[in-house]
């Protein structure tokens, strides 16, 4: 089975040395190349791509060590292997300080060569396998995910991008459903701790007692059903950022230990004794007003104070409704790709509706109803009927206030919802088919 | 493959070892082998400064001396070979080509101040000399590890792998045109 190996350009003035070298290498399944001097070596360098250059030390015109500089500033990545028939150690120690990965006399000893040659590809190997996962994780970590263009919006990401580059604590304070976890990764995705984890804590789902081990951590035995050693989010969090979410709801008692460890860098694991290190940054979010619970003695002055360092906030979708379009789309083609059906756009009366309502819930409750109208609806458009019920009562209620204008607006949503089948509207509206037919008249109501 | 060309250099008392070799060539490769004598000089490839002969200067000794032969040629050697910049070589071939050569002398464990052991060096210089045919082939170094194309830079790693080729380099081996 042929072994998959990488490029080796072979640089040496003697003619026997660079085809020796290049037959060795071929065997190994290697491309190769071989140049008798340094410009040469130039040349084939600017040519093409190699990974490995064997490099002879003393050659005629330019030597290899300056060859070696040049070929630095052509090719930083490149790994150099230098061989020399007059080995000395002034030389070898000059070599490998200004960047050769080894260093190998005349004549070479076959063993040897493998060695070094077999080290030098796996450190290849290992650096790019290094570069691709970085890539990967700041691929998957942008902040592309956060989609709106309103100006709230954009002063939001610009806060984001300030405090990411920094390791200040960051409050993030939004209406349910707002964001803030998106927010909260998109900080760490954007800060020097991306490449370690972002840890989530939800600390209103947990109770009391449960969140101080879900923190914390116990030792096996510490209470009732500790089976195990178990490791606590915080130690999980180390070197990378723990994300406290609903922080307003954590207990007085579990305010104390968290207060400390923020201070200290330091916990002790329930029913342990030796105290663990960590260092992590703290990103918590709220949709409480937690001045109110400091006044109400509910949340500590003191862990307010350490947590309230950068704050941002984010808008409730109902003051940013130039979001809603754009958001809307997303989710359907996010669904459609999901539950692999063909949505591709909003009716302009279901895009109507979507604008027009209160969205309490926020941008959850908008994705939910999303969600919701490419399960019940057709593709490739999602109609208004197909939205919730409660996007049309409520816009229903925002049309107008005389009766003919909530007649108007009700015959028409009977309609749509239908289809335009006439006589199953004229059955809900307990009219019938002739008096529907004057009253479209009437509104010159049209099906779009 | 339509015959191979053995090449004895230096035996000394070990021709025996190459009437056996040529029984072992004939089952793998499924081939005639000859038995040729040299009409070089092989002295023309030793390098006085070094105490070893050149394996290239024998490849094209031997390439040139057997001119009249279609098939390949294997020189078997029972002095110390080297590469130019290499310390030695257990062997060396043309890689798709039609000649090759491989050394006795690395391969006895005397060498290393072990007892002399006839059959395992006979075990050693076959998987040597299916290894450097298999170079004329066009096979490159095998990552099976039980492939005796997998590449032995010390005696030690040649006694791990085994005589035969792998699937994969046996089917090369056997679509190869000759």
């Amino acid at each position: 089975m042929r072994q998959e190996a990488g490029s080796i350009l072979v640089v040496d003035d003697e003619f026997s040395v660079r085809d020796s070298l290049e037959q060795w290498f071929k065997m190994d399944g290697y491309r190769t190349g071989s140049a008798a001097d340094a410009s040469q070596a130039l040349e084939l360098l600017q040519e093409g791509q190699w990974d490995i250059v064997l490099l002879d030390i003393k050659m005629p015109g330019i030597d290899g060590m300056e060859l070696q500089r040049r070929l630095r500033t052509i090719d930083p990545d490149l790994t150099i292997i230098m061989i020399t028939a007059y080995a000395s150690v002034e030389t070898a120690v000059q070599a490998l300080k200004e960047g050769a990965f080894d260093y190998i006399t005349k004549p070479i000893d076959p063993e040897e060569l493998s060695h070094v040659v077999r080290r030098a590809s796996e450190q290849r190997r290992l650096r790019s396998e290094n570069v691709r996962l970085k890539e990967k994780v700041d691929q998957l970590s942008t902040p592309s995910q956060i989609v709106g263009e309103s100006q709230q919006m954009a002063e939001v990401l610009e806060l984001v991008r300030s405090v990411a580059k920094t390791d200040a604590t960051v409050l993030i304070r939004g209406e349910s459903g707002t964001g803030k976890e998106l927010i909260a990764q998109a900080i760490h995705a954007n800060s020097q701790r991306r490449y370690f984890p972002i840890v989530p804590v939800n600390c209103g789902a947990l109770p009391e007692s449960l969140l101080e081990s879900e923190l914390f951590g116990h030792e096996k035995g510490a209470f009732t059903g500790a089976q195990y050693r178990r490791k606590g989010k915080l130690e999980m969090a180390n070197g990378g950022t723990l994300f406290l979410d609903e922080v307003g709801t954590v207990h007085l008692k579990t305010q104390v230990d968290l207060l400390r460890v923020l201070e200290t860098k330091e916990f002790t694991r329930l029913g342990g004794s030796t105290p663990t290190k960590v260092e992590f940054r703290v990103v918590a979010a709220t949709n409480q007003n937690l001045e109110k619970l400091v006044e109400q003695g509910s949340f500590r002055e003191d862990l307010y104070f350490r947590l309230n360092v950068f704050t941002i906030s984010i808008p409730p979708l109902r003051e940013r409704r130039e979001d809603i379009p754009l958001l809307a789309q997303h989710f359907l083609e996010s669904y459609s790709l999901q539950m692999n059906r063909a949505f591709s756009e909003f009716h302009p009366k279901a895009m109507d509706l979507l604008v027009r309502y209160g969205w309490p819930g926020n941008v959850r409750e908008l994705a939910n109803a999303v969600e919701r109208a490419l399960v019940v609806g057709t593709p490739p458009t999602v109609h208004a009927q197909d939205l919730p019920l409660q996007l049309s009562e409520s816009a229903a209620i925002e049309v107008g206030e005389s009766l003919a204008d909530m007649e108007r607006a009700h015959i028409e949503q009977i309609l749509d919802r239908t289809g335009w089948n006439i006589t199953r509207s004229a059955e809900i509206l307990k009219i019938d088919r002739a008096t529907l037919y004057n009253k479209i008249k009437k509104y010159g109501l049209q099906r779009r | 493959m339509s015959e191979l060309n053995l090449v004895p250099i230096y035996l000394a008392d070990r021709h025996h070892i190459l009437d056996r070799l040529g029984v072992a060539l004939e089952r793998t490769f499924q081939t005639t082998v000859r038995i040729r004598k040299p009409w070089f000089d092989p002295e023309v490839s030793f390098d006085r400064s070094r105490g070893q002969y050149n394996s290239t200067v024998l490849l094209k000794l031997l390439l040139d001396d057997t001119a009249d032969s279609s098939g390949k040629v294997l020189g078997v050697v029972g002095v110390d070979l080297f590469a130019p910049v290499f310390t030695y070589v257990f062997g060396e071939a043309q890689l798709d080509g039609r000649a090759s050569v491989v050394s006795l002398h690395r391969l006895r464990p005397d060498v290393y101040g072990l007892t002399a052991d006839d059959h395992l060096l006979f075990t050693r210089l076959l998987k040597e000399s299916v290894h450097e045919l298999g170079h004329c082939f066009g096979l490159l170094h095998c990552a099976e590890p039980a492939c005796v194309m997998h590449a032995s830079t010390y005696v030690e790693e040649i006694d791990v792998k085994s005589e035969w080729f792998c699937r994969y380099c046996q089917t090369a081996v056997r679509s190869t045109p000759e």
